[in-house]
């Protein structure tokens, strides 16, 4: 009779006590300070904003949707959602080929959607549910078959082309790696083995386009109208910003449109040029302790697969920072990366609130044990 | 299946995620440290330098031209100024639909496919926000006809433009020179800051050596514009300071007399004021409308200029180097006395010619029959030839030269106008350069009367003239007289530059000589003497009649059976009153045959001119007819006729 009532109180409690509170605080208050910088870099763009609000909901109810997942079902998928994100991967491939020239999307039944974008959670989820199956620290074998795993899908991705997102699930899928106990000696032998591998990757390996984007990193001057203009424009911006910044609203090379793509990559510059090194002081210590707090989280996980994957989809986040501002303070190649939470676009807002969800679902839960 | 039994240790993978864990925590924050050192380095060590890079973005400063100054006569009557013109103008990025606009523009008014093409052309160069000229001077007519249609022209509109303006047209132009615009060679000369809103710079003339005056001092606006220069708002603003009006020591009614008076002939005549040096008047003919060269004068206009052989650009009084004849005379008898070869009392004994001992070349003198015994008095009033050939042959080149040299003669003047030519005192040195050639004892005789290689212009004859008025006192001739900063201010006055006086220290050299050449004017004998005759005042000149060609020495000049090119030149020199000279003249008339009979009136009428109260005259005219008041028949018919004569008049001669 009252079943449904008390289904419903049930969830509710369910729900909250999956939630960190912790993280959800220095969650919303980054979003805030995302948000604010939105509306500027946006010239105050109404619609833009009604969008961006709509993203910010949509996000969160997936998130709040994925604090539900228990390790155990996310462990049982894994394998499904990994091989449907490969077939798809190679259908968009298929697609390119067909003529309709280089492209990222898939239509489903009149729904857009973005495989390798869900390839940012199933790298992980597979590989951490490969080694779950394993004992730690895995074995050479293990660690081979794991890494290819993980450079199919990030080949792929990299046919599209868009490095930005091979490079973010490539991570994500080796930082589970990482996590699942990859030796320390292998791991300094990877890092030299890429060192002396750059460059053979920047001649054979790269698009001219892309080389073109490294080169211009060291040399923005030599191309000051082309592709380094981007550079040039958002260190001016940063650099103009000082300590204070030029207050919000006023950045000079925002609002007079000197600035590209400022409302999506470059959204950093204006934060840097509006709100100074202080804010950025601020900003930065959010990032660390959401990282960090994630990384707590997933210590705390239920299982071997909800640690690995936890750590894996936090330093994925990680990743997404250092990119993002090592571009747009001219530190790092133009990769197309967003800044984590605060560029505009609903698809990578929503990969990673549903990854915050899981991070905070697979814990293990006092309350549950009582049940 | 909820527990499945593994041989893995939970607690151990635990622990090893644990330290893995910390590990990346601490790679996590030092990987953000470094970044955030970036930042450091970007927001705090190089801020200045962003800041300043991102300034350069953004603010663009504007230049607005100063207001160039005026130019007026020495009595304030107006010779240069800045007239308002209309232009049609658009921006590329303001005009929706160029080609239709272009087409239905040209069909509406009489716009030429040539001002199209250059309007299509500027456009490509400037920014898309920055306006372009499509057609300038739009008439009244225009500007009536593209405003009533001008809703279909959007992004099209009527622009002031300050225009340079030479309200007098040809009058004085020579001296006035005239602004152009500005091409790549003028803003090598210029500071390029203070003309980036200038389109016209003086080209020649006063416009030109002044320059700096009239330009003025350009003012700025600094604007904001976003990335594709569109402007936003005005950020900071100067004003410029209108460059300085200019009093010019012309007196325009002599000028003008001037100009009228030997409109007939190439020529030119200088008048300056020996008191200071100011140059009361500088005509150069034929002359020319520096009005068509404000706005790029057509090919067609420059060509006509250009081919003239009569070279209306060319200003005579400052850049015509002539063979000064018999106006050098008075010259040649100060430096002779001062050197001890004549004394005024000696005598020569002229029979119509000069021989170099041992040598049978005669030098010819005007009168064939000769002078007989000639004075210096009576040598410079009857212009006798062979007194100066023997003057000059006596002396030697050297003494000779050097001694013409004191006054000005070979040398720039110094005038305050560019161009100006230094024409030729010889030495044997310059021959010797110029034509490897020896100096001959006969060149030296030649120079006596001012022919052979020895040329001067029009300016040096007037200067010389007047350092002859001073009695030996030398002023550098100079044409502006005032220069006012600002309309408020009172003008400031120029002082005139003195030089180092000429060294003939016998105040009785120059009365001998200056009495010769009233006796031009006014001895019963003068060459002169009916120029002279009449006038309200003494004066003192001398004639010049330059031959322009060599004769053989068995033939004699016949003018009709010349080409018109080599008749004679008629040169007349001149200062007055005599007692206390307040003019000096050169007068020289090409190819005009004989100075007595063309250039001697010529002067004469410009000395009335200047020296007569022009008021005066006027009040004895009314005079003369205020007794015929009781005749009302007369007064009507006078004041028609008054009237009649008035009206045909131009404004400016006003006497």
């Amino acid at each position: 009779m009252n079943t449904g009532d008390f289904n419903f109180s049930k969830l509710l409690l369910r729900w909250l006590t999956s939630i960190d509170l912790v993280l959800v605080v220095a969650i919303i208050l980054l979003i805030f300070l995302g948000t604010i910088t939105l509306f500027s870099a946006t010239g105050e763009n109404q619609a833009m904003m009604n969008t961006h609000t709509i993203h910010l909901i949509l996000a969160t109810s997936i998130m709040l949707i994925a604090t539900q997942l228990s390790s155990e079902i996310l462990n049982r998928w894994s394998i499904w959602v990994y091989a449907f994100g490969v077939l798809f991967l190679v259908l968009v491939l298929i697609q390119g080929s067909m003529g309709k020239g280089a492209q990222r999307w898939i239509e489903l039944g009149g729904l857009r959607f973005q495989p390798s974008e869900v390839m940012k959670l199933a790298v992980p989820m597979m590989v951490a549910s490969y080694f779950s199956k394993k004992t730690l620290p895995p074995s050479f074998k293990d660690i081979f078959i794991a890494s290819l795993l993980v450079v199919i899908p990030m080949l792929l991705i990299v046919k599209q082309p868009d490095l930005g997102t091979a490079l973010l699930v490539g991570s994500a899928g080796f930082f589970v790696i990482y996590f699942a106990g990859l030796p320390w000696k292998w791991l300094l032998a990877t890092l030299i083995a890429g060192i002396i591998a750059a460059p053979l990757i920047f001649y054979f390996g790269m698009h001219d386009y892309q080389r073109q984007r490294v080169l211009t990193l060291f040399n923005p001057d030599a191309d000051r109208l082309g592709s380094g203009y981007h550079i040039i424009q958002s260190t001016i911006a940063i650099g103009s910003g000082g300590v204070y910044g030029k207050g919000w609203l006023k950045g000079d090379q925002s609002r007079l449109d000197f600035l590209p793509e400022r409302h999506t990559d470059f959204i950093f510059a204006v934060f840097g040029e509006e709100f100074g090194l202080l804010g950025n002081l601020i900003l930065f210590s959010l990032y660390i302790f959401i990282i960090w707090r994630g990384l707590y989280l997933a210590t705390k996980g239920e299982d071997t697969f909800a640690r690995l994957l936890g750590g894996g989809l936090s330093l994925t986040f990680f990743i997404y920072l250092l990119v993002n501002t090592g571009m747009v303070s001219g530190v790092l190649p133009v990769v197309g990366v967003p800044l984590p939470l605060i560029s505009y676009g609903g698809t990578s807002l929503v990969t990673l609130m549903a990854a915050f969800g899981l991070l905070m679902g697979m814990r293990k839960r006092k309350k549950r044990s009582n049940h | 299946m909820e527990k499945r039994v593994t041989v893995k240790s939970e607690r151990d993978e635990y622990r090893l995620f644990r330290s893995r864990a910390i590990v990346a925590a601490i790679l996590v924050f030092i990987a953000l440290l470094l970044v955030f050192v970036r930042l450091f380095f970007l927001q705090v060590t190089h801020h200045d330098y962003y800041t300043a890079k991102s300034k350069e973005n953004y603010q663009k400063k504007i230049p607005i031209p100063p207001v160039r100054g005026l130019i007026y006569d020495r009595n304030g009557v107006l010779l240069a100024d800045n007239h308002i013109e209309y232009v049609l103008e658009a921006a590329e990025d303001d005009v929706s639909d160029m080609k239709g606009s272009l087409k239905r523009l040209m069909q509406l008014l009489p716009i030429t496919p040539l001002e199209v093409n250059k309007f299509k052309q500027k456009l490509r160069v400037n920014s898309r926000f920055q306006p372009v000229v499509l057609r300038q001077n739009m008439t009244e007519n225009e500007i009536a006809l593209f405003s009533e249609n001008r809703f279909r022209f959007p992004g099209f509109k009527i622009s002031v433009r300050m225009q340079r303006n030479y309200p007098l047209g040809s009058v004085a132009s020579h001296l006035l020179g005239y602004v152009g615009r500005i091409d790549k060679k003028d803003l090598k000369k210029v500071d390029s800051n203070e003309y980036k809103g200038t389109t016209h710079i003086g080209k020649s003339g006063i416009e030109k050596y002044y320059e700096s005056r009239l330009h003025g001092k350009a003012g700025y606006e600094v604007i904001e514009v976003d990335a594709h220069g569109k402007p936003q708002l005005k950020l900071a603003e100067q004003a410029p300071i209108a460059g300085e009006d200019l009093f010019l020591s012309i007196d325009l009614r002599l000028q003008i007399k001037a100009e009228e008076l030997i409109k007939d002939y190439n020529g030119a005549v200088v008048a300056i004021d020996p008191r200071n040096g100011e140059v009361l008047a500088m005509a150069s003919m034929p002359t020319y409308d520096p009005n068509l060269f404000v706005d790029g004068i057509s090919y067609r206009h420059y060509n006509a200029l250009r081919s003239n052989p009569d070279r209306p650009l060319y200003n005579r009084a400052l850049q015509g180097s002539y063979p000064p004849g018999s106006t050098v005379k008075p010259m040649a008898a100060l430096i002779g006395l001062n050197a001890g070869v004549v004394t005024p009392s000696s005598s020569v004994y002229g029979k119509g010619f000069f021989q170099i001992p041992g040598n049978r070349h005669r030098f010819r003198c005007w009168k064939k029959s000769g002078h007989g015994h000639i004075s210096l008095n009576r040598a410079i009033y009857q212009s006798c030839d062979v007194y100066f050939y023997d003057l000059a042959f006596r002396m030697g080149v050297k003494r000779f030269s050097k001694g013409m040299e004191k006054f000005g003669f070979g040398q720039k003047t110094g005038i305050d106008l560019p161009h100006e030519r230094t024409a030729l005192m010889p030495t044997p040195e310059w021959k010797r350069k110029r034509y490897d050639r020896f100096w001959y004892p006969g060149d030296t005789v030649n120079m006596g009367i001012g022919q052979g290689y020895f040329t001067a212009t029009p300016l040096q004859l007037a200067n010389a003239v007047a350092i002859i008025a001073n009695h030996g006192r030398r002023i550098k001739p100079h044409v502006l007289r005032a220069v006012r900063i600002s309309r408020n201010l009172p003008e400031k006055l120029v002082t005139p530059e003195k030089l180092p006086s000429i060294g003939v220290t016998k105040l009785r050299y120059w009365n001998d000589v200056i009495r010769g050449m009233v006796n031009v004017v006014h001895g019963e004998r003068g060459t002169a003497r009916r120029s002279g005759a009449g006038a309200k005042y003494r004066f003192a000149g001398k004639t010049g009649t330059a031959q322009v060609f060599g004769i053989a020495q068995n033939k004699s000049y016949n003018a009709s059976k010349l080409r018109k090119k080599l008749h004679d030149h008629a040169l007349f020199v001149a200062f007055a009153p005599v007692d206390n000279p307040r003019i000096a003249l050169a007068i020289i008339a090409e190819n005009a045959g004989g100075g007595s009979k063309v250039a001697a009136p010529i002067a004469r009428q410009l000395l009335d001119t200047y020296l007569l109260d022009p008021k005066e005259n006027e009040k004895n005219d009314e005079n003369i007819k205020k007794p015929s008041d009781s005749s009302p028949t007369l007064i009507n018919a006078n004041k028609i006729k008054r009237q009649k004569t008035e009206k045909k008049k131009p404004k400016r001669a006003t006497n």
